[in-house]
């Protein structure tokens, strides 16, 4: 752990393999190690920012657009980029890395590609575990995911800042509008910004649906749609100025805190719920039970409450039926 | 003679142009090659370059170390050029450049070697390869991003057409497309969409009149395959001669029919060259011939035949002399020349025909619905294709269906005398590179720096400004620019791409997917994972420069199938970035795969550097062409399995490779 937070390489890389062990014994090891970093951990940390949209709308070649800007003022990334894994045979090709490949042989930049396993989602189990050890030894942490409708709120939930990358001409738009995912990104961006008017439109189009929606406004950020092209460079450093501002907009307005707090909920109960089903949690009254008891414990970290209240679970599981 | 044999012989059409890929070492061991090859009867010359050549890299680079000489020959200056072209009077040859990338570059040192010569450039004949599609699709020698190679392949376009009339500026490459698994139609259909994406290009520039559209149009030429099926490779190129002339009429308005000629060069097929039984790879050459010679109508304008051991290493000059010799049997003595077309009138023929052709063009209409070619590449829509019908080949090969004599059919065998003997295969001198580079540090220690600096400037400049960059290049080639200089330029400029590899969206038959091998290899990588506490991940990938991803893709997607977690690094990379690679990604193995000779130095630096970084533990299997002298070396080296074109059976590689992880510390 001293390795780790003294951002040694491979102590990173092994802390990632460790948190993804599933062998008994292991798991409880993970979670001790990981509660112990997130105590080691200053509030707030490093920026956590989520890159999500579709197939294809170049979510890769953005973000190593954003590695070479971040890097070009020192500041170092760490990256987890989800792949979905398939579902007949198990196994899953992780392409990402091949685009981001500004940091290919660069030490501030770590890159560590995740399958989602069974989960149908842009997250896997470990990406959230991984962003607390990334946190612990990079100035930024980025998890990109493909974005399947779902994931966004998924991976909402894990990050401090979520941007949603979408390319002109995308008939996606529409379905998104529908099923409320624009939202929830706090960043919107219209990639691939040199194909000129397709883009412009698709901006427009962007600005239209979030002007109908029902964003909460209470936050004070209204999400700026920003037109980038990860080929020529073009509003690159808008973007990184986007994400800065929103983080300072964050912390000055006091939602940083209950954003996390929020996320620490989500992962607490879907983790008790994947690992115990629901028969498990009913145990604990429920997902509403549970949440009560994260707010309950304020500044017990996120894996400390899993395994404190996995173990009550187990106990409860344990007892003969009366 | 007797007048019945004297009048036969003054009633021959006259024969394609005969020539042999090759190229290695040096400039001046090629050009005795190329001399000596002249001397037997070879009508033309096809030059390979080596890999940092083709990059846009000089032979000091570190990115070439181990690749120069290897695969061709290499090029860095126009004393490189000179010394290649030594004695051979370019105004009279007819050469044949695998060049792509770099090829404005090497274009332009062509041109200066022969106005050294005291030659004519308006009298130049050859070709430049120049299809950049197909690099990013299977060959992977690509430099620059799409937008910027286009502009470059008509920035020649636009100059030969006037400067160097007889030049074919770019040879469209269906060649590639079927090496990497193509279906006839696939081939058929993106050659043409990337002629289209060409000519597209061309007839948008200001400085290329209307009129002139005809005659660029007449000097578009194609390089076809030409695989074992020959009577279905015989209807490809008749469909792809009928296509070309109306898409010419129709889309380009070129009304003279000659102009409309679909001409084009052929190799046959590498990629049913068998390692094992290799001399069985002669007649299949032979076969593989008859299919882009039978026909008049569509017949090759120039060929070149692999050797029949190229699937062991690289050929010796004996091996290719014999690949020469078939063709000079085929067109002076067998009676192939002294007919009409074969196959007009016949129903069989004509209904194939058809059939291909109404396919190609719905799959034509598709690619050129998302955009063209080029967004066909971005999106990967082509390379997905394309890995998926090489997939279903390479199962068919796994599970019998695709009968492969010597392979999964009749197995046993005598000795083969031919492979008697440590030469065997031609290996290139490990002091070729130092050398190279001792002649390029001595060029540029006694060329004048200021000329350098003024000519990339105007390059530079021209690059900047739209202008065409080829007169400044020929302008660079005689300032004494090297290769790097000139590529560096256009990187600054252009920046670098990376072309999508294709594989993350590959979709596999429930029927082609499952086998008894698949289900018991996949059952052991779930126990193996089980053992390791999370899935066996993998780290697939190919260092240096060498592109031919097609192998390294087929063991990625079939490492999914069973079951593993692929992180697919693609072409191209250094060994330090294997290695962070390998720790940041915490794989359990590492498959590496190397076409061009050099694995001995990369696979070799991969290992040491592994070591250090305290990763020794770390199985690593390497794929590709590799001699048994050099697998040892490797082996001796600390990697763990050497495959080679002979192990088909990837199931059972899948299966290994798992057994070496369960081996391996980190099961434990």
């Amino acid at each position: 752990m001293e390795r780790l937070l003294a951002r040694d390489r491979d102590a990173v890389s092994e802390a990632l393999n460790r948190i993804d062990d599933a062998r008994p014994g292991q798991r409880e090891k993970a979670l001790e190690l990981l509660g112990a970093l997130e105590r080691a951990a200053r509030f707030p940390g490093p920026p956590r920012v989520g890159v999500t949209g579709a197939p294809g709308a170049g979510k890769s070649s953005l973000l190593d657009a954003i590695v070479r800007t971040l890097r070009a003022s020192g500041e170092t990334l760490g990256i987890v980029a989800v792949d979905p894994s398939s579902r007949r045979t198990g196994g899953a090709l992780l392409g990402d890395r091949i685009r981001v490949r500004s940091g290919a042989s660069d030490p501030g930049v770590f890159f560590r590609s995740m399958a989602a396993r069974e989960r149908l989602g842009g997250v896997a189990d470990a990406t959230r575990p991984g962003v607390t050890v990334l946190a612990a030894a990079f100035d930024w942490v980025f998890v990109e995911t493909v974005g399947v409708g779902q994931s966004e709120t998924d991976v909402a939930t894990l990050v401090d800042t979520l941007v949603y990358v979408a390319q002109p001409g995308a008939g996606d738009l529409l379905q998104f509008m529908k099923a409320g995912i624009l939202e929830v990104p706090d960043v919107f961006v219209v990639n691939k910004a040199d194909l000129g008017a397709a883009a412009a439109r698709t901006a427009g189009e962007l600005a239209a649906g979030l002007g109908l929606g029902s964003r909460d406004t209470a936050s004070g950020w209204t999400p700026p749609i920003l037109l980038v092209s990860a080929r020529d460079g073009t509003g690159i450093s808008e973007l990184v100025e986007a994400l800065r501002a929103h983080r300072r907009q964050l912390e000055s307005s006091g939602t940083l805190e209950a954003r996390r707090a929020r996320g620490k909920e989500v992962f607490v109960q879907e983790t008790l719920e994947r690992r115990y089903g629901s028969y498990g949690t009913a145990l604990l009254s429920g997902s509403a039970g549970i949440a009560c008891r994260v707010r309950e414990a304020r500044d017990a970290s996120a894996f400390a409450l899993v395994l404190a209240l996995g173990r009550e679970i187990e106990d409860a599981l344990r007892k003969p039926l009366p | 003679m007797s007048d019945e044999v004297a009048g036969r012989a003054s009633k021959r059409d006259r024969p394609w142009v005969f020539r042999t890929y090759s190229g290695h070492t040096s400039a001046r061991a090629s050009n005795e090659l190329y001399r000596k090859n002249l001397a037997k009867g070879q009508t033309g010359l096809s030059v390979a370059f080596d890999l940092p050549t083709q990059t846009g890299y000089d032979s000091d680079h570190p990115l070439a170390r181990g690749e120069v000489g290897k695969v061709g020959v290499p090029i860095s200056h126009l004393e490189d050029m000179c010394a290649l072209f030594e004695s051979i009077p370019l105004e009279r040859m007819n050469t044949s450049m695998t060049i792509n990338a770099t090829a404005a570059w090497l274009l332009a040192l062509y041109v200066a070697a022969a106005e050294h010569q005291g030659a004519d450039a308006r009298l130049l004949q050859g070709t430049t390869q120049n299809d950049i599609v197909k690099e990013y699709l299977s060959r992977g020698t690509y430099v620059f991003p799409p937008e910027p190679s286009l502009r470059l392949i008509s920035d020649m376009v636009a100059y030969t057409v006037d400067a160097i009339p007889k030049w074919n500026p770019i040879n469209v490459c269906s060649y590639h497309l079927q090496e990497a698994g193509a279906t006839p139609v696939q081939e058929i259909a993106y050659a043409m969409a990337t002629a289209i994406a060409v000519l597209d290009a061309v007839r948008a520039r200001r400085d290329v009149p209307k009129e002139k559209i005809p005659s660029v149009v007449s000097r578009i030429s194609f390089f076809l395959n030409a695989g074992i099926r020959f009577i279905e490779e015989t209807c490809k190129c008749r469909a792809m001669a009928e296509l070309w002339d109306e898409i010419t009429r129709e889309r380009y308005g070129v009304e003279d029919p000659k102009a409309r000629l679909f001409r084009y060069g052929v190799q046959v097929n590498s990629l049913g060259l068998t390692e094992a039984q290799p001399e069985n790879n002669v007649i299949r050459i032979v076969l593989e011939a008859l299919g882009v010679t039978l026909s008049k109508r569509a017949r090759c304008r120039a060929l070149q035949l692999p050797a029949w051991n190229e699937a062991l290493g690289l050929p010796r000059p004996f091996d290719q002399q014999w690949s020469l010799r078939i063709q000079q049997i085929l067109a002076y003595e067998t009676d192939l020349l002294e007919y009409a077309d074969l196959f007009d009138g016949s129903p069989v023929v004509a209904a194939k025909v058809a059939e291909l052709k109404e396919s190609a063009r719905n799959e034509l209409d598709k690619v050129l619905g998302m955009g063209g070619a080029i967004a066909a590449v971005e999106n990967a829509y082509m390379k997905q294709r394309l890995v998926e019908a090489h997939t279903a080949r390479v199962r068919a090969i796994e599970t019998g269906k695709l009968p492969i004599v010597g392979v999964n059919v009749y197995q046993e065998h005598e000795p083969s005398p031919l492979l008697a003997g440590s030469q065997s295969i031609l290996t290139v001198d490990e002091s070729a590179e130092r050398e190279q580079i001792e002649r390029l540090r001595a060029f540029r220690a006694k060329r004048n720096a200021k000329d350098v600096e003024v000519a990339l400037r105007n390059l530079r400049d021209a690059a900047a400004n739209r202008t065409n960059v080829m007169p400044a290049s020929i302008g660079a080639a005689h300032s004494g620019v090297t290769t790097g200089e000139w590529a560096d330029t256009l990187r600054a400029l252009f920046g670098e791409y990376r072309a999508p590899t294709g594989v993350t969206g590959v979709r596999v038959a429930e029927g082609e997917a499952s086998s008894a091998a698949t289900d018991r290899a996949r059952a052991h990588v779930r126990r193996v994972s089980a053992q390791l506490g999370r899935p066996l991940k993998i780290l697939v990938g190919k260092p240096g420069l060498d592109g031919h991803s097609n192998g390294a893709e087929q063991i990625a997607v079939k490492a999914r199938d069973v079951g593993m977690e692929v992180v697919y690094e693609g072409i191209r990379l250094t060994p330090a970035e294997i290695v962070q690679s390998a720790r940041d990604e915490g794989v359990h193995v590492i498959g590496l795969s190397i076409l061009s000779g050099s694995h001995g130095v990369l696979v070799i630096d991969v290992m040491e550097r592994l070591r250090k970084a305290g990763l020794g533990h770390l199985p690593v299997v390497v794929g590709g062409i590799i001699p048994d002298s050099d697998a040892e070396r490797l082996r001796a080296a600390g990697v763990r399995r050497v495959y080679t074109p002979k192990d088909f059976d990837l199931a059972r590689i899948m299966e290994e490779i798992a057994e070496l992880v369960a081996e391996s510390p980190a099961a434990a």
